[in-house]
């Protein structure tokens, strides 16, 4: 099992950095391309949601980002000390509301979801908040 | 930092936007004012082309969505072209298919608006 740490401050010019420590630990891991894309894009959904929701685009709050790989699988686990929320309340895509109203909202969850293996959420509301997305590594 | 920039340019009454490089939740409001320049401007005629952007998150999807009725309602349209797979299939998973047309390339996403 392999372990690496990232500690980012919740702004939106941290995502690119983000998104290079995921790609290349996958790679280090044996990911292809597009498992790698996959996994760049659901973390990415995670920590702007953590940037968007839990902090509220307060700057200084700290996310912290784990990976830990072993031959079968591939685990980035997010954490915040931000408002909590209830995963289990957001609604599913629904383009012609998004259309009504100008927006989207929950798409992030909905990707993530999709492209990963496994979403686990954990919140312990007033001391942190922890996504953990889980993709497998298939040998062929 | 990710690099994201916009071109515009103009043939006839339609508004090209050309996008490059990587679109998030921090590269967004270039996009943003882009479009807002162009309704402030009564252009509502835009083709976006996508040749050159290496990747979309959702922040980016949602610009789409915020100027899409606008747009419409004055007789125009946002329409999509030159998309690589990688970017096609975020889009496809969502269903924007459904609300927007994407063409393969920028030729006929113009040549469309003509018909």
């Amino acid at each position: 099992m392999k372990t690496q740490k990232l500690i980012v401050k919740s702004r939106t010019e941290n995502l690119s950095r983000i998104r290079d420590f995921v790609s290349s630990n996958a790679l280090e891991a044996g990911f292809n391309k597009d498992q790698i894309d996959e996994m760049i894009l659901a973390v990415d959904e995670a920590c702007t949601n953590v940037i968007k929701h839990a902090y509220n685009y307060s700057p200084d709050g700290e996310i912290r980002i784990e990976i830990r790989f072993d031959k079968s699988a591939f685990t980035i686990t997010i954490e915040d000390e931000g408002v909590s929320f209830n995963p289990d309340v957001v609604p599913a895509p629904d383009l012609q509301k998004y259309y009504r109203e100008h927006r989207v909202g929950g798409l992030g969850m909905y990707l993530m979801k999709t492209l990963m293996d496994d979403v686990e959420y954990k919140s312990e509301p007033g001391k942190f908040n922890r996504v953990s997305l889980t993709k497998k590594l298939k040998t062929t | 930092m990710a690099e994201f920039n916009t071109t515009l340019k103009e043939q006839g009454e339609i508004s090209i936007i050309k996008l490059k490089g990587f679109l998030d939740a921090h590269t967004a409001p270039v996009l943003e004012s882009k479009f807002d320049e162009l309704i402030k401007n009564n252009k509502y005629k835009i083709v976006v082309d996508f040749q050159d952007l290496a990747y979309i998150s959702s922040a980016g999807l949602g610009v789409f969505m915020a100027y899409i009725e606008k747009v419409r309602e004055n007789q125009g349209d946002i329409k999509l072209a030159s998309m690589s797979d990688k970017v096609y299939n975020i889009f496809d998973l969502l269903g924007f298919p459904l609300l927007y047309e994407i063409f393969k390339t920028e030729e006929e996403a113009i040549k469309k608006f003509s018909e």
